[in-house]
């Protein structure tokens, strides 16, 4: 067993652990953050994606003893329990970037360092940005419109329309 | 065109908890949708494209906070975690568990030689309804395929249940093995059913030989499509827990109510001693509406250790026990006369199914509709494959059926040197061919008129090999989707409280698609009301049943069931009113009184008479009003065919040197029924558009041939799109009127996106290189000139 | 995965020491591809010895190019102005490899030691040489699409998954390595091994040395280089083939020229005969699919991936012909 802290969305958390636990079952069972979700084990699918001191990573394939002694971002980070939306959270809401909502929380986690990186990003950079994050549903071009949406609030520019588009 | 959209902020009402543990996530056992905030609406008619609402569940999506069944904790839970054979065909000699026992927290290992025994085992045996498969619930020492489940290690962590499940040592007698198509050939014979039981294994019309006799252009072809896996992203998780003889699921099911029958015929017991609660689903596209092994392991688990068990499947053990789209051989023969008229058409389809029990891919029944064509013969055969068995996957049959039908309709409009979509209007098929009825309503040619419009169709020319960008040849294609409206029996229960707010229970899952949304959309319209006055209790067994959400039907049946429930409820309050003295509309016939918008009851004849339902039925005893309905299909079906179609489009760049193909442009019209919610309509078919993509160039499950074990059984090796795969893409939906197909008004549209785009791709292909790819997926090293 | 310990390395002679000779121990850097085969328990460590905290991250220029530290993260160095002024080709590779947050997580080091993604290799259930010697090899007869044509051997014909690889032996790279009998330099093209009789063995480097930075000679002649990458869809998916290509061309004529192929071999594969063959050559098609056909030479297909031989020619030429 090994001892580490972690700080969770800004707070610390300490624990004894198994150095074989995964940081993501450290999330959502330890903690109980089950908003970063699992979808396929091995680093594939990018629905475990969170921040590690402020870098998106695959919780999946990161141990808990890895983060020893740094943070982490999850979901549920994203906004106070009852406050308004971020702009991310907004942007999947009004432009139906969600769907089933199971790779909502990774893309939303990859999509804050992508605008951070890049706060006016291209619809095509946006694309490749976030092509280690799969989608089953929505054909992700909601998606798209959702990252774009939120990179022009954070900007402080008004977002495009998120009515259906249609050519 | 849209009505504007306003914010609809979600709450999230914990309510119905029957556990006092208030620290335990499953305490929220009950979904209860409240909307706030109030929505315009322009017209009070049914509206053919409803408004784009946001989804009810998008805040909570957005902030981790929906719960998935992986999500649900109780205290003193075990976690399971399956061992799977590593033969295709034989039988368990021996399990050798001891080192297994030995880990720390490891508490029993279950598998044959220990497993309850289930008194409903009899139930357990090739299926008549699709979705009731036969299960392996450790009963006997059979092994049929590989990566079966046949045992199961329980630890107090999922750490230690993994590392038991690693130390399982399990010996086997094996047997030859029987390979999947298109190798196999083992046992083939003519299923004796199709899953849609209305439909006709094999079918006869005209004279084919007559037919074929008298054209002048004939085309025979081969298509093959291979094995698939669905893949949702949630992986197929439960957590089962008993109290006495009642069991509790929370299960990632796309058939609440499905799966609590078949969990308590298989156990022998009650169907109202099993609740299944699905909050929220992860996608499935069919995987998830079958009960499939597991669901019933975990509960045996929790009944042989005496704890709630969870049980969440890795990713590898998806390939198999869960289903899978089955692989194709097709041959088609097209034959035409003078004007490029179809005179004779042959699709005969051979497809696998396990070798314990029976599913038919039904990959022709399409082609028996779809065009005008006197004489036409259809069949069905399958073959034996030591695999799981396939299941319904998004577009089952429709899907590989049409990439072929719709790539030989291509194959045959370019040997007339026809334009495709001219060939496709020269078949137009004014009423079904197959059933010989009338269609109840057909928008095909208007969605052939607006997509051809939209996507430029006209600057296609005609020669392939004939439009180049740099290193990429670049080809147009064209194809017709299709998809039969399906409606299953729904119950849903409406109540009109006196405050004027809706209730709407039913046990409905809302799969992703956004059916929660849409059911409150439906209720809101009868009554005149906004969304947010309406609230849903669903995703619970508790609630009257419903249908399963697959094979695009659940809006279809259960949105009608909300519907004709909510007209009920109407039916009693313009009863109250025109029975009640006091009322402006007492003695007004009841044909005269009509609900305008806001819950208002008026005259037809005279609008300044009326009142609202709230003052109404303050008036009579401040009691809700409220009616069951189930519904189901009636004798329309006996009279119409009824079916949602719809034209896609597609641009390719094809690098004929590197072997690669890009889809850089689709675009699909679709016509069907109305659409309730333009915005989460959209969604299901660009989802399902892009689908098709990955049907066309990606998907395929691969098979060792000496074991039939799956090779690619993970997600960086079974390759579904990505989002750099994607560029424009656009669907959009034809008004549609259809009075006949059900009360809702719907046809559904959960895979009209993916079944003609797999062909649009494939014709594009060929329109760019010259060259025809008969066999899915098309990949690098067929494209490899 | 089965219990194990863990310890934290500080410094580069500590984790060398940590490691030990005896135990089943391994370094632990990103973790990206070592944690994924603990869960498939294809490896199956008793001790990880975490090196991520070393200070080996720094990407320096020397007087004779780049030292790029062996924890340097991927996601670092593509994005390095250092690396894409003057080893784009670097740059390039990496970020046609993985996702944005695998790279975020992988080292140099960890990436160097990428192993192949056989499937018989990743399922324990199944024959394989490389993971368990004399189990034998479960692709040949089996499903093997994506192996090599290239210098397989009957026990093995996995190939090397990674495109920073590929570009490392196209720029001649050095690995500079440590370990308990000291320090010791590896050009690239030695580092990676051919499968032979022991395929559990994909490189040179002994089990308790470390790597500790890789160093990037600059090249008196200029030219342009192009990493091309043919997968099986546009993004995350692992090289069909790959080719790391530089090409100095004057008046015409080529001058001096590297080419890496990825996807074919065990290792990255490149013959400098060839490319010295080429030199003086008009840098034409003509030239460089006769070069192609050289590199290619003795390619020895299986079941399943004949297509690999015109798809590598074909990829030769055309990364060739983007940067004449």
């Amino acid at each position: 067993m090994k001892q580490i802290t972690v700080t969770v969305n800004g707070q610390p958390h300490s624990a004894e652990v198994e150095p074989r636990l995964l940081l993501v079952h450290l999330i959502r069972e330890n903690l109980n953050l089950t908003g970063t979700h699992i979808g396929c084990d091995t680093s594939s699918c990018g629905a475990c994606t969170v921040l590690l001191d402020g870098k998106s990573v695959k919780s999946c394939t990161v141990l808990a003893v890895q983060a020893n002694g740094k943070s982490v971002s999850t979901v549920e980070g994203l906004c106070a329990p009852g406050a308004a939306l971020n702009p991310l959270q907004e942007g999947f809401k009004e432009n139906h970037g969600l769907h089933c909502g199971f790779c909502t929380p990774g893309m939303m986690m990859r999509a804050t360092e992508l605008l951070e990186h890049n706060p006016d990003p291209t619809e095509d950079e946006i694309r490749w940005g976030i092509s280690g994050n799969l989608c089953r549903c929505t054909g992700y071009n909601n998606i798209v419109k959702a990252i774009l949406y939120a990179g022009a609030k954070m900007r402080g520019e008004e977002p495009a329309s998120t009515e259906p588009q249609f050519v | 065109m849209w009505v504007a959209s306003r914010e609809l902020a979600t709450r999230w009402c914990v309510a119905n908890s029957r556990q006092a543990l208030s620290l335990v996530l499953d305490k929220i056992s009950t979904l209860v949708w409240c909307l706030i905030q109030p929505m315009t609406f322009k017209n009070m008619a049914k509206k053919l494209l409803g408004d784009p609402i946001n989804r009810v569940d998008g805040a909570l999506k957005a902030t981790g906070r929906a719960r998935y069944s992986a999500d649900i904790k109780r205290p003193g839970m075990l976690h399971g975690v399956l061992v799977m054979s590593t033969i295709a065909n034989g039988k368990i000699t021996a399990i050798d568990t001891a080192d297994a026992l030995k880990v720390p927290g490891v508490v029993n290992v279950m598998s044959h030689q220990n497993a309850p025994k289930l008194a409903g085992m009899d139930k357990n045996k090739p299926s008549e309804i699709a979705t009731d498969r036969v299960l392996h619930v450790f009963q006997d020492d059979l092994v049929h395929y590989n990566n079966q489940p046949i045992a199961m290690v329980l630890a107090e962590t999922l750490e230690q249940a993994t590392e038991g499940a690693s130390l399982v040592r399990v010996t086997y007698q094996t047997q030859p093995v029987k390979l999947p198509l298109p190798a196999g050939k083992a046992d083939m014979s003519t299923p004796k059913q199709m899953p849609r039981v209305d439909d006709q294994v094999d079918t006869k019309r005209g004279d084919l030989a007559a037919g074929l006799a008298a054209a002048i252009n004939r085309m025979e072809e081969t298509y093959t499509t291979p094995t698939m896996n669905h893949n949702a992203l949630e992986p197929h998780a439960l957590l089962a827990y008993w109290e006495g003889d009642k069991l509790t699921m929370y299960n990632a099911t796309q058939g609440i109510s499905g799966c609590q029958k078949r969990v308590a015929e298989i156990f022998g017991m009650p169907k109202e001693n099993v609740r299944v609660i699905t909050q929220f689903l992860g996608g499935g596209f069919g995987s998830k509406g079958t009960t499939f092994s597991h669901v019933m392991l975990a509960p045996m688990a929790a009944k042989l250790t005496g704890k709630p068990v969870r049980l969440v499947l890795k990713r590898e053990q998806m390939f198999g026990m869960v289903g899978n789209r089955s692989a194709t051989v097709q041959r088609l023969n097209l034959a035409t006369g003078k004007d490029g008229k179809l005179l004779a058409t042959a699709h005969h389809s051979i497809t696998q199914t396990s070798d314990f029990d029976e599913f038919a891919e039904p990959a022709g029944t399409i082609t028996r509709m779809l065009y005008a064509c006197p004489n036409l013969d259809t069949t069905h055969k399958f073959i034996r494959a030591n695999i799981g068995t396939p299941a319904p996957m998004r577009a089952p049959g429709e899907a590989p059926g049409v990439f072929a039908l719709e790539s030989a309709i291509d194959e045959m409009a370019a040997q007339l040197r026809m334009d495709p979509l001219a060939f496709r209007l020269a078949n137009y098929a004014e009423t079904d061919p197959n059933k010989d009825k009338p269609f109840s309503s057909k928008s095909l040619r208007e969605c052939y008129r607006q997509g051809a419009e939209r996507f430029g169709w006209s600057k296609r020319p005609a020669q392939p090999r004939s439009l180049k960008n740099g290193n990429y040849l670049r080809g147009m294609g064209m194809a017709t989707t299709v998809y039969p409206m399906n409606r299953g029996e729904s119950t849903a229960l409406v109540r009109l409280k006196p405050d004027g707010t809706v209730q709407v229970e039913t046990a409905t899952q809302d799969l992703g698609t956004g059916t929660f949304t849409i059911m409150t959309q439906i209720a809101a319209e009868v009554f005149g009301l906004s969304p947010d006055q309406v609230t849903l209790s669903a995703g619970d067994s508790i609630y009257p049943t419903s249908s399963v959400s697959g094979g695009s039907r659940n809006t279809a049946s259960t949105g009608s069931a909300v519907t004709q429930a909510a007209q009920e409820v109407l039916k009693k309050a313009r009863q109250m009113a025109l029975k009640d003295p006091k009322s402006p509309l007492f003695n007004v016939a009841e044909a005269e009184i009509v609900v305008q918008k806001g819950g208002q009851l008026q005259q037809k004849s005279n609008p300044k008479v009326g009142e609202a339902l709230t003052s109404l039925l303050k008036r009579n005893g401040n009691k809700p009003l409220e009616a069951t309905v189930q519904s189901k299909q009636g004798d329309e079906k006996g009279k119409y065919s009824m079916n949602a179609f719809g034209a896609v489009f597609a641009e390719v760049e094809v690098d004929e040197l590197l072997g690669e193909v890009r889809v850089t442009r689709l675009l699909g019209s679709f016509a069907a029924g109305r659409i309730v919610n333009l915005k989460t309509a959209r969604s299901q078919v660009l989802g399902g558009m892009v689908w098709a993509v990955s049907m066309a160039l990606h998907e395929k499950t691969v098979f060792d041939p000496r074991n039939n074990r799956v090779m690619n059984a993970n997600l960086a090796e079974y390759h579904v799109p990505v989002n750099a795969d994607i560029q424009e893409i656009d669907g959009f939906f034809i008004e549609e009127a259809d009075d006949i197909v059900n009360p809702a008004g719907v046809k559904g549209i959960g895979e009209i996106g993916v079944v003609g785009t797999v062909s649009a791709i494939a014709n594009a292909i060929y329109h760019a290189t010259g060259r025809r790819f008969r066999d899915l997926p098309i990949t690098v090293d067929k494209v490899l000139a | 995965m089965k219990l194990f310990s863990y310890a934290q390395a500080t410094k580069p002679a500590d984790a060398v020491q940590l490691l030990g000779a005896q135990t089943q121990s391994k370094f632990i850097a990103g973790g990206t591809n070592l944690v994924d085969l603990m869960k498939y328990d294809v490896e199956s460590p008793d001790r990880l010895v975490d090196i991520s905290q070393l200070a080996l991250t720094q990407i320096d220029a020397t007087d004779k190019g780049l030292r790029i530290g062996a924890l340097a993260r991927n996601s670092d160095v593509a994005a390095n102005a250092l690396v894409m002024k003057q080893f784009p080709l670097l740059s390039e590779a990496l970020l046609a490899g993985a996702s944005p947050q695998l790279r975020n997580m992988a080292t140099m080091g960890g990436n160097l030691l990428q192993r192949t993604r056989c499937h018989y290799f990743y399922d324990v259930s199944q024959p394989c040489n490389k993971r368990a010697a004399g189990s034998g090899c479960g692709a040949i007869g089996g499903y093997n699409r994506i192996h090599a044509i290239l210098g397989s051997s009957p026990s093995c014909i996995a190939t090397n998954p990674s495109d920073m690889n590929v570009a490392l032996a196209a720029l001649d790279a050095v690995v500079q390595v440590t370990g308990p009998n000291g320090s010791r330099s590896i050009p690239i093209l030695d580092f990676h091994r051919l499968p032979g009789n022991t395929p559990q063995r994909d490189t040179v480097l002994e089990a308790n040395e470390l790597i500790t930075a890789v160093d990037l000679p600059t090249t008196a002649i200029g030219g342009k280089s192009h990493y091309l990458k043919v997968r099986d869809r546009a993004s995350y998916a692992f090289a069909l083939v790959s080719v790391a290509a530089r090409l100095a061309v004057e008046n015409g004529v080529v001058r001096d020229v590297r080419i890496a192929l990825g996807g074919v071999a065990h290792k990255p594969w490149r013959l400098p005969d060839v490319e010295k063959n080429m030199v003086g050559k008009p840098a034409t098609e003509t030239t460089f699919r006769s070069a192609a056909k050289a590199l290619l030479a003795g390619a020895q297909p299986h079941e399943h991936n004949a297509f690999k031989i015109q798809l590598a020619e074909n990829a030769i030429v055309r990364a060739l012909q983007t940067v004449s």
